[in-house]
Order: C-alpha cells, then structure tokens, then sequence
C-alpha cells in the first residue's frame, strides 16, 4: 500500500508542462521562438527560468531589456506565489501546456514586486518559513535551527534537492503526540475574484473538545461559500496541488503533506467549469 | 500499552471496571452480591461484599495458574521380596517427602479449596535431572538417605521414584470466597476494609502479594501465604495497634500507611523482603487537627489523605528512607475518597457529583500531578437502556446529595451576597500570587499550619497560600497548586469550590454552569462509591478515551486492527492518492521531452567528526567529514563519503562509496555517540570506520541521511520485503537484509561480507520471522512485539520512516554492578580490601570500578526509572542481605558463609528505561523469553501459522490465530510441562523439538494443524555429560548446541522415527546455531580470526549442505548471510547480534 512518504514525494515533484512565448510586442531582431519547460510546482517563477531568460536574449538587443515578468491571458503572475500555486489559481482547467507570456518592458508596479535578485526570493521564502513555524511551534524550532540549517532548506528548494530539503523540513512537522498537532495551522486561501489577495486566520488542527478538524470545517469557518449546498450542484473546487482533496481530509494531515516548501498550505479556490 | 482495568463500585454496590482501551464502564456480572469496596492490582481483584466477606477475583490468563504437587515412593531391597515397600524401621516412610522426613501417601494430598481442581491422576516422573530414567521411574542408592542414579547397580540397596500430579486453579473471572478463617478459628468479626499490595517488596515467591485488612471493630489482618501458586493466602494473623483503624493502604512496595478512628494516621515500619508485615507503627498526625483524617491512599513514592472536611492532601517527602514523609500540602478539590494505582497515579470520586476522577499530570518528577479531570464514560447499562438509567440515577441523586442540598440551602443567602466581591477578589488574588511565586519570601514547610489558620476565610487562603508555601526554596510545589488553580477557576469542576465545608455552596453555584458541557448531563452520571487503580496501567503519556466520550468510538476501532489502521482506509486519503497519480499522468506524462527547470547537482553535506584512527596508538582525532551526493548513471542516488584528516602534518583523505557500504550501525559507549561505517573490505579486516559526532542529534541526523542515501543507492524503499533477513544488535538496534536479485546468482553467489544491512526502528532482544512476513520480536524487558508491516521509526523520521504503523515502543532493562568486601580478623567483613583486590564497587569481571554514583545508563536513550536495590536472584543463592561469600576474588560464589570464606560481594541492580518508536505493537500479556515460527507453510492468508514460544516463565505457549492478516495472532495455548523450559524451535512438518531449564531435550509428539499442540513430549537423552542450551530445527535436521559451546547434529531421523538416535558432535566455540527450512545451518561462532582484529560472535554459514549430506563440510565466514537465498524460499531467522564498542568488534548471538 502506498505510504504518506509517497504523497511527500509526488508532491515535490510535480511538474507543469509550460510554453513560453515571448509578448508580441517586444522588439526583437529575429522572430523568437517559443520555450519549453517543465516547472516544479513548489518553486517560484522567478527562480526557475534563468534559462527562459537566456532563450530570448539571444533574439533582443540588449538595451530592450528591463527586468522579466511574466503573464497569462493578460493577469500577471506574482512571482512570489509558488508556481504549482498560480497554475491552479488561474489555469487549472485550461489546456497543457500552460502558455505563459514572457514580457521585457513595462514592467507592472502595482501588481508584482520587483524581484533584482534570487536573494529577495530566498528572504521571502525564509519569511514565510518563518511566519508558519511562529503559528505551528510559536517559532521555537525555527529559531532553535542554525544559519546552515536555514540555508539547508532554501538550497533544497533552489536545486530540487528532495532528500536535502526534507531531511530539514521534517523537524518543522513534529508535534508533541499528546497535543495531536501544530498549535494553528498555517494556511492561505486564494480566491480568483475577490480582491482581497488571500484569507488567512489562526485556525487549530483540533477542536476544543478533541475532534479533529478537516478542510471542511475550516472552509465552514473561514469561507463557507466553497462549501457547496445538499440542494444544488458544485460552484467552487477547492483545490491544493492540482488535486481537490475531499472536505472530510484532516487539516493536520493536509498541513504536514500538502503543504509548499514554505509551510504553509495554499488552497485555491476557483469556480468550477461550467460544462 | 497492555489493556489493564481499573475498577470502581457504584452506590448500588455494583461493581464495574473500565478497560484502558474502552470506553464504557463494564459491570462485573457475575457478582451475585453488592460490594462495598475493591482493591486491585494487576492479577486479580479482592472485594468486601454486602456480607462482609472477603472475595476474590483472579483475572483469568492463558497461562493457567497450576502447582505440582509431588511425593516419593521408597522402596528397600531384601532376598525374598527383591524391591518391596518392606522398609527397615530405621527408614523413612514408603511414602514421603523429598527429604524422607514427612509421611506424604497419595491419599493424603487434598485440594486446599473448592476454587481448586486436579488435573489429572497421579503419574510417574521419569525425567531425572535431565536424563530419562527407565520405564518405572525408579532411581537407586545404596542407602537412604544418599546419592541416587539412574541405573540399578549391585550395590543399589534402596530405590525411590518421583510421583506427580497437579492441581490448577479454577476460579478464575469469578468471586470467590475467603473464608475469614485466622490461625486460631473464624476471626471475631467482619472486614470494613481492604487494600492490597506490596508486589515489589520481593520477586520470590513469584507473585507474593500483600493484603491488609481492617475489621468493623477496627483491627487489622495481614494475609499471609499469598503468592502466584496460592492466590488466596492461607490465613489471616492479627497486627498489633495503636488505636482502632478505620482505614488502611498498601502501596506497591513498603509503603503502608493506615487512619485512626480519632483521624491520626499510622505508618508502618519496618517492612522489608524478610518481613512484608513490617514491625512497627508511628502516629502522623492529621492535616487539619480540627478536621481528622478520614482516608489515605498510598502508591510507591506518594500519601495521599483526605480530612473530614473532604479536603485532599499530599504529603511530601516520602521515600523508602522516610515512609513518614515531612508535611501536608493542601491540594485543590473536593473528594470522598482517593486510590493510588500504578505509576502513583491518582483516581478519586468528587464529594459533589460523585464521579471519578482522575489526576491529570502526575510524572516520576511531578508526583502531585496537575488537575483532576473527570472520568467521562457511560456504563454499559446505559448505553443499551438510556432512558432507565437516568431516571434511576436521576433517584439516587436525589438521595444521596439530601444531606449536602440541605446545607446549600442554609447557606444560601449569606453566599449569595458574597459571591459577587469574592470572586472579583480571587481574580485580583491569583494575579498576586503569580507574582508572589517568582519573588516571594522563601517561607518554610510549617505554611500549611498556617494555612489551616487561613481556612475559616477560604477561597482566598486557598489561592493565595500555596504560592506562599512554596517560594523560592520549593518551586515545583507552588507552581504544581497554582497552575491548579488557574485551570480550575477555568474549567474544572472541582475549581473554585473552598477548602472548607461552609463554602461548599458558594463553590457549586460558582461552578455549576460549567458542568453541564459533559454530554451525558450531569444528573446522568453513574455514582461511584469506591475507585481502585492498582490493576490500571496508565501513566501520564498514556493516551486514553475515557474523558470524552464523543470520540471514543472511533477510536476504538483503530486499536483493533493491527496492520491496517483507518487512516490507511479512509476514502479521503485513497482520493488523495489516486488524484495524486491521475494529476502526474495529466501533467507529466505526455511532456516527459521537456527540458526540466532545475538541472541536477551535486550536494555536499559537511560536518565534524571525531575518527578513530586506523593505525596505532589508536586514538579519537578530529576529522571533517562530507558526504557528496550525485545521480548516478541510471538516475539513482549516489554518493561517496570523504573523511579529511591530518597525517603527520599532510593532509589526508579517506573515502568509502555509498553503495558498498553494507551496515550503519550505532555503536554502545556511554561518553561519545559513536557509530560505525563498514563495506565489505572493512568487515574482512573486521576493522570498520569509527566515528563519533559532537551531539546525539547531530550522530541521528548523520545516521539518517546516510541510512537514506544508502538505501536510496541501492534502490530500496519502503518497508522491507516478505523475505527480509532480520538481524538485532546487542544494543538491541534492529536491521534488515534484502535478499536482492543480483544475489540469488546460483553457482557464484555472492559472499555473506557484501550484504548490505539496513536499519528499522524499535528496540529487541531477539527477532524471529518466517518467509511470509510475519515477524515477532521480544524486548529485554520480555515484552512481546509483533512486526506492524511499516518500516522507519526511532532516529529515522520523516523520510526514512512510514507514517502508520510506527508506534511508541519500551524497553526495561537492569544495569549490574558489583559491592566487593573482604574479611579481615579485626573488623570482620569491610570494604577494605587488599592492594591486589578488585574494586570495592565493580562490574562482573571486577576490572573495571563502578561506583552507584558514577555508573551511568547504557547509553543516552535510557533513563534511570528506579533506584539501585540489592539483587537476590543472582545464580549461587544470597543471605539474607544479599551477600555471596567465597574463598577469594575470582571464584564461585555461594549463599552463605562458611569458615573458609575470605571475601563476599552483592549485586545491586537498577532499572533504565528506553522509549522509541518503530514498526512494533505490543501483544500483550504474557511475556516471553523465546519465540519460534514455522518457516514456511500457509499458502493462504488465513491460513493459520504455527508460532510456539516459551513465557518468561518457563511456560511452553501455543499462538492460536497467527495468520498473515492477523500476525499477532489471538490467544495463547498453554501447553503443559514438568519443569520450566528454556528453547523451544519448530521446523518442517510440525516438528516440535524444545529444551528444558535442566539441559534435557523434547520432542512434542502429533503436532498437525489440527492439533497445534500435539499430545505429549518424548524425553531425549542429552549428549554425555552435556546439558544442552538451545535447538534449531530445519526441515528434517535439528542442530543444539550446549553449555560449553558444542554443536551437535541430530542423527538417525526419519519421518516414521522423528525423535532419532543419537547426538553427532559437528564443531566447538558455537553460541547459537539456526538452521533454515532447508536445512541451510548458520551458527554464531566465536574466535573467527580476522585480517585486522580477532572477532568472537561472526555470522558462520555451513558450505556443503546437500539432501545427502545434512551436515554439510565446512564453515563460511562472514558478517552477514551468504547468497543461497534463492536456495531457501528462506526463513529469513538469522538471529544475531552485532556488539560494536571501542575497544573490541563482535557480532554475538543472543
């Protein structure tokens, strides 16, 4: 029988099929083709196409260029959401491969944050790391890490080093087994058409009298709309990881498999294709 | 966790009992009467009945409890009547004792109650001291009384044969009654109250319990003669009082303390090994002087008292030293009575609604615990009939609580009023008191005198005075009340309710609304009158459904089932998995030409280590270590492990590759954590790499990231295959070998040395497993443990390790060290000894000094659990204080003293405790010394699975049930013997071959699968002048080995005469033969010479083994198993040990 450390596994690598194409109206000095690749899902966008970027300045000229970002059908993609994340939120029910627009120019301000550096995706990362372990352990075993531990986790999601990664990741998903999980659960939940750019409350694993929570019950308690009524038909998926767990799924469970590299759980939530 | 029970009595007289693992109070059914009070330890249950008598009730087990009864026939020889039982008149009677100086016929032996049975008629011992006698049984001397043989010689003047029979105990999950018979006739009135204890006073007789008992008239009896064999005693004798006792405790060990009619208490002193019932009393007085004692409860280390006033109170500072203890602390709630049960564990039954309680928080380091929290589970009445139920609890509430609604209603008016202030006070209060605990003034003991004074004021004296008690020179007393009271004042019912009566209104309408979240609602509640934990074994990591009853039946079901636990089942984890697989298929698999993101490095991990060093002097020189991790050619893992160091000032480096490294094993030693690196190069110079990290952390995380990569090289994931090797270390660390393809190469195979050993979580002492999967272990401490299909566990978590299946696993065991005196004319025995005479405290070999102080644990997983004590079970016998004499320093040592002795010693043991995790759980009750299971067999999955074992005991056990859907099997067979037993192997076609505690050799006739258990044992003589240690049975071979290391092979075996003829002697230096279904032989020998170092415990495997030849030609030597393993469809039963310290390498049998 396939075992939780499988989940794990296929969780990291999984893979969006993915076109680039550069915006038609950028200067090139040859036609550009398209780029194809295959993005991990747990990674940022930003930090994975130093080969994309390489593909297209080979067509420009070297004072067209202003710093990369990327769209899809005209939203522009926030590189400091994980991939697997955006992909779910804006094109989950298109069809593979997911054909990104890569832009040079006019880059959008209000939208994305400028992004000079795989330094400042290694701080956000770190922070998030960070923001997780001070709602799960009230940061006692992030804190009682080293620096090269720190740098353990980030250069195991920087080189897609499962085993490099994990060995580290585990420690933040320990609990005290009489406690029967984290302290709260450190979770987002991304909506496509609301402004608002995520929900996110303190939310435990376990209620007061010792039930064990599930994504049901959070989404009751934090966005009862997902929840779809007896009477009529699915309005919204809730979907993590390209998959669309069901509501009964513990929430504690969720959190120590499902979760990104940055620990926290990303959770989508999207209309469901009218067909 | 064993299921133990925890047993309480309603108001009705009703006794019930609530099993660790339910959730539902069970009533004792067959209870004809109503009890008033039970007392309980793990065995069995004492009971007072309605009729003041005493019953018993012991918890049936599938080890019978049985004794023999034996006598002997004398018989003399005289010319005319050859042998006759015409005896001198000088001589012993025909029929007498063993010593010949009691009149024993057949006829005299009676069965000491009617709780008691024969089990069959009397019959002729023909075993004599492990060598078959002839068919009568007779064995001769010259002359009684004198040394007697087995053969008839012509001087054999007198013979006498041994007679036999048992009687078992039939009574058992039944009350049975005592007769209150003392010494002297009928006692002169009926008992008031019980208490039962004192197991851990002393291990011999096995099973020795002590029982107290108060009568109305308040004296009190101690129950003599109570042990395994006896359960009932054999007769009550009076102990001399003080005073008239109301009320007595025993603890576990020799704590006994007792309450006086006037509300004194009584300790009693003196109870030591030699005298359980102790000799004397000391008054203690009273808590309160206003309110006297009412009731005590003792446990190994704690008092527990409750005053007239329903108060609770701890007292402090009791040791085995000091029974008497030093002061009272005031505890927080209201009880009627309180018991102290396993592990000083407390349960109570509130004075207010009458439920059970139980302390939450109680550890070795925090005995008084934290809160109370309330034992919230139906009777099973009330589940079937709720509506009855409640209305007849909803009358006896109302009877009951008539005398305390009265006092509520007087006081009702004065309380009200002040109700509102004195709560805005207390909260003020408790602010103050925080702050009082971290700067107080360090206020003595004698506080709690002071705080009697403070009780005419309560709930502010209650909150305050126990921060001011402790201070500074107590902590952990102030914080334990006043974390007590802050959770009370916020949930607990039990909260704010005063110390003294005349609060007790205020208390309960302060509180009452926050009662009534139990679901059951709290005029529901079962009235309990008494409470006994003494069976239950919980403590306070134990995880238990008992305190909120709307999970409990979920949870249940998860206990149940072994292998496959709900979790695995549910459908929202089966809908993760298949989205999961659907997802990669949608997205992956049509696009596997694209170029991935991220290109694959190589990853470098570093770190310090310490090495010891390949050359001599040998020493501990620091070294960096790396291990560099690459993909290999195929896509899989790689790596090579480097180890820079300095030689003569040049740096130097050392390197291993991942993929042949064949074994990570940690290795013993009690200052560094250490662990050792082989390939199969190292383990031919039986020299492997040695390394030590700074912390136990650091050595784990190392250990599991190489364990990993190791694995990950090799390809191996996930649990380990039906046909696994298993292996324990003498550290007890578990591993297993995959036979893998590569090696079933059939005329090359590969050699034992490059078998690769890989590391599972748990804790054994040895491990046994046939070539179904289906695998057994036992700890040190005999526990049994049935493998659970995960794999991981232990250090290795997370990755490494399954999610189910992976459970908390103990270990028990005892560290020996040795007291050294020597005679001399002036002081007699002192420990003084000579220049040349070992260490005063030493270990066995008296090389090495160890000190009680000084002698840590065996290595950092364990922890002391008790103190040290003398040890009086060590071979040779002890006096009464636990010394063995001897003529001088080494020799044999002898219980007593005799003029030429010059030097004694004794041997003082202490207990540690290990808890890890790993694939186990536990198959609880009876513990067990060895285990065998068939090899092969059951085709299918249900079909069952013969598993013999033998009990801790001595007791031969047949496992009923064992089948690769239930491993663990259901229930054992008791499967009777003349004498304790000590090996026991099962092989091909049933064959059945054990040995004894004398050294003599069984074989079980007409073992089928119809029969598991087959008829009787057929005695086979042991080699001469050998007494054998342990058999192995393969298909058709059985190998033993004895004593002195020699293995014999069993000649002459056919199937129509599977006993066979004689003993072939095949090598020496053997500690442990197995022989496989194949009849494949691997022994553990010692003194195998290697290219680097001399090893004692190698892994031997037997070349040569043909259908035609079973005993094969010559040994192979190895670490690991040879590559026949497509040969042998294998029992995959190596059992051994690898022991790896600094300072020598050996791989030892268990």
């Amino acid at each position: 029988m396939a075992d939780d450390k499988d989940v794990l596994r296929d969780v990291w690598f999984g893979r969006i099929p993915t076109c680039f194409t550069l915006y038609q109206d950028e200067i090139t000095e040859r036609e550009a083709e398209p780029f194809y690749l295959l993005l991990p899902r747990m990674s940022y966008l930003t930090l994975v196409t130093d080969k994309v970027k390489k593909h297209f300045l080979k067509v420009m000229k070297a004072e067209d260029i202003e710093e990369m970002w990327f769209d899809f059908e005209g939203t522009s993609l926030k590189w400091h959401y994980p991939i697997g994340l955006l992909f779910d939120l804006h094109a989950s029910n298109t069809a593979l491969p997911w054909s990104i627009t890569v832009h040079f120019k006019n880059f959008p301000k209000c939208d994305l944050l400028h992004c000079p550096s795989n330094s400042v995706i290694e701080a956000h990362f770190m922070s998030s790391i960070k923001e997780a372990d001070a709602l799960k352990h009230k940061s006692q075993v992030i804190n009682d890490m080293q620096k090269k531990d720190h740098k353990q986790l980030w250069m195991g999601l920087q080189n897609d080093k499962f085993d490099q990664f994990w060995a580290m990741n585990r420690k933040l998903m320990e609990y005290p087994t009489e406690e029967g999980g984290f302290r709260y659960i450190p979770f987002r939940i991304y909506l496509t058409m609301s402004d608002r750019p995520f929900i996110q409350k303190l939310f435990r694993p376990i209620s007061p009298d010792g039930h064990t929570h599930t994504l049901g019950d959070l989404l009751k308690e934090v966005y009862p709309v997902a929840i779809p009524n007896d009477d009529e038909s699915k309005r919204y998926q809730v979907v993590i990881h390209g998959i669309e767990p069901l509501l009964e799924t513990p929430l504690q469970w969720l959190s120590e498999h499902l979760s990104h590299p940055d620990n926290f759980l990303h959770i989508s939530v999207i209309p469901a294709p009218s067909d | 966790m064993p299921v133990s029970l925890l047993w309480a009595v309603d108001v009705y007289g009703r006794v019930y009992s609530l099993s660790t693992r339910g959730q539902q109070w069970e009533q004792c059914r067959d209870a004809v009467l109503e009890f008033k009070r039970v007392t309980a330890v793990q065995q069995c249950c004492w009971g007072i009945a309605c009729d003041h008598h005493i019953y018993l009730n012991v918890h049936s087990s599938d080890v019978p409890i049985r004794y023999q009864e034996e006598t002997f026939e004398n018989q003399r020889w005289n010319p005319m009547d050859n042998f006759s039982d015409r005896l001198l008149p000088s001589d012993r009677w025909q029929w007498s004792n063993i010593t010949g100086l009691e009149h024993q016929p057949l006829d005299s032996f009676f069965l000491p109650s009617t709780n008691w049975e024969w089990e069959g008629d009397w019959y002729i011992d023909e075993n004599f001291g492990g060598e078959p006698t002839e068919k009568e049984g007779w064995t001769y001397a010259i002359d009684f009384p004198a040394t007697y043989t087995k053969d008839k010689k012509w001087n054999s003047c007198v013979r006498r044969r041994r007679w036999i029979r048992y009687r078992r105990y039939k009574a058992t999950d039944n009350w049975a009654t005592i007769p209150s018979e003392g010494r002297s006739g009928p006692l002169p009135d009926p008992f008031n109250d019980i208490s039962c204890g004192g197991w851990e006073i002393s291990e011999e007789p096995r099973g020795r319990l002590s029982l107290w008992a108060v009568s109305l008239q308040g004296k009190v009896w101690f129950r003599e003669g109570i042990h395994h064999h006896s359960p009932e005693g054999d007769g009550w004798e009076e102990v001399s009082l003080p005073g008239e006792v109301v009320q007595i405790s025993c603890g576990p060990g020799d704590l006994v303390w007792a309450v006086l009619w006037e509300g004194q208490l009584i300790v009693r002193e003196g109870i030591t090994r030699d005298c359980p019932r102790g000799s004397s009393w000391v008054v203690v007085d009273s808590p309160n002087p206003e309110a006297g004692a009412i009731h005590v409860a003792v446990g190994d280390n704690v008092v527990w008292a409750v005053t007239k006033d329903n108060k609770v109170w701890y007292r402090r500072g009791i040791n085995s030293y000091n029974p008497r203890g030093s002061g009272w602390i005031g505890m927080i709630g209201e009880m009627v009575m309180i018991n102290v049960g396993l592990n000083d564990q407390v349960w109570g039954i509130s004075c207010e609604d009458r439920a059970v309680y139980f302390r939450q928080g109680v550890t070795s380091n925090e005995l008084s615990g934290k809160a109370w929290k309330a034992v919230n589970v139906p009777r099973d009445g009330d589940i079937r009939s709720h509506s009855s139920a409640s209305s007849s609890s909803l009358h006896s509430a109302g009877c009951f609580f008539s005398g305390e609604v009265r006092a509520q209603s007087v006081m009702s008016e004065d309380s009200d009023t002040k109700n509102g202030p004195q709560r805005a006070v207390l909260e003020v209060k408790r602010e103050g008191a925080t702050t009082a605990v971290t700067a107080g003034p360090s206020i003595p003991e004698e506080e709690a005198s002071l705080r009697e004074a403070d009780a005419k004021s309560p709930p502010l004296a209650l909150v305050l005075s126990p921060s001011l008690s402790g201070g500074p020179g107590d902590p952990q007393w102030s914080n334990v009340d006043l974390e007590e009271t802050q959770t009370h004042l916020a949930v607990g019912p039990a909260g704010v309710r005063g110390d003294a009566a005349d609060t007790c209104s205020l208390s309960s309408v302060a509180t009452y609304t926050l009662c009534q979240e139990e679901p059951y609602g709290a005029d529901e509640h079962p009235l309990w009158a008494w409470v006994s934990g003494g069976g239950c074994g919980v403590d306070c990591h134990s995880q238990l459904n008992w305190f909120n009853s709307a999970t409990a039946l979920s949870s249940s079901v998860q206990s149940m089932s072994l292998s496959i636990s709900p979790a695995q089942t549910a459908a929202w984890r089966k809908q993760i998995f298949e989205q999961l697989s659907e997802r990669s298929k949608r997205e992956m698999d049509n696009f596997k030409h694209y170029e991935q993101a991220i290109e694959q490095s190589v990853w470098v991990k570093k770190g310090a280590m310490q090495w010891w060093r390949d050359w001599k002097p040998h020493k501990w020189v620091d070294v960096r270590f790396a291990l560099e991790q690459f993909s290999g050619p195929e896509g899989n893992q790689d790596g090579i492990l480097f180890l820079y160091y300095n030689f003569n000032e040049e740096k130097k480096y050392l390197h291993a590759f991942i993929n042949e490294v064949t074994i990570l094993v940690p290795v013993l030693n009690d200052s560094k954590h250490t662990f050792a690196v082989y390939t199969a190069e190292r383990t031919k110079q039986r020299w492997p790499i040695r390394l030590a990290a700074a912390t136990e952390l650091e050595m784990h995380d190392w250990l599991a990231l190489l364990s990993v990569s190791c694995c990950d090289s090799r390809g191996i994931q996930g649990p380990p295959s039906k046909q696994a090797l298993w292996s324990v270390t003498c550290k007890g660390d578990v591993f297993v070998c995959e036979p893998s393809p590569s090696l079933e190469a059939c005329p090359y195979p590969t050699p034992c040395d490059q078998m690769f050993w890989h590391q599972v979580g748990g804790h054994l002492r040895l491990v046994e497993c046939n070539s179904l999967g289906v695998v057994w272990g036992v700890g040190y401490d005999h526990t049994v443990w049935v493998y659970t299909g995960g794999y991981g566990g232990g250090f290795l978590q997370g990755l490494a390790s399954s999610t189910d299946n992976i459970y908390t696993q103990t270990d028990v065991k005892c560290v020996y060290i040795y007291e050294n005196q020597r005679w001399n004319p002036v002081t007699g025995y002192t420990n003084r000894g000579l220049p040349t005479d070992r260490y005063m405290w030493s270990d066995a070999t008296g090389l090495q000094e160890c000190t009680k102080a000084n002698t840590k644990p065996p290595s950092p997983h364990w922890t002391w659990v008790a103190d040290w004590a003398i040890d009086y079970g060590i071979s040779g016998g002890t006096d009464r204080e636990g010394w063995q004499y001897a003529a001088d320093f080494p020799t044999s040592y002898h219980g007593h003293k005799t003029l030429k002795d010059f030097v004694r010693r004794r041997r003082w043991a202490r207990k540690c405790k290990l808890t890890t995790t790993g694939p186990w759980q536990e198959v609880p009750p009876i513990p067990l010394s060895d285990v065998t299971i068939i090899p092969c067999g059951a085709q299918s999955i249900v079909e069952p699975i013969p598993l013999w074992a033998i009990s801790n005991k001595g007791d031969v056990l047949c496992r009923l049930g064992v089948t690769l859907l239930t491993p663990a099997g259901t229930s054992w067979l008791h499967v009777g013997t003349d004498q304790p037993f000590k090996s026991i192997s099962i092989g091909g076609a049933n064959q059945v071959w054990a040995i004894a505690r004398d050294g003599s050799a069984f074989y079980r006739g007409s073992v089928t699968a119809q029969s598991p258990s087959g008829d009787c044992w057929y005695h086979i003589p042991s080699p001469v002048r050998q007494k054998l240690q342990q058999v192995s049975v393969g298909r058709t071979s059985v190998y033993t080995v004895d004593q002195h290391g020699n293995l014999w092979f069993r000649q002459g075996l056919t199937p129509s005469c599977p006993q066979g003829s004689s003993w072939e002697h095949i090598s020496n230096n053997v500690r442990k033969v197995s022989v496989g279904p194949l009849d494949q032989v691997w022994i553990i020998a010692d003194k195998v010479q290697g290219s680097h170092s001399l090893s004692c415990g190698t892994v031997c495997h037997r070349l040569g083994v043909q259908p035609m030849e079973p005993k094969g030609q010559s040994w192979d030597y190895g670490i690991g198993l040879a590559g026949h393993v497509q040969h042998f469809p294998h029992r995959a039963l190596v059992i051994f040990k690898l022991c790896d310290s600094v300072f020598e390498h050996c791989i030892i049998v268990i």
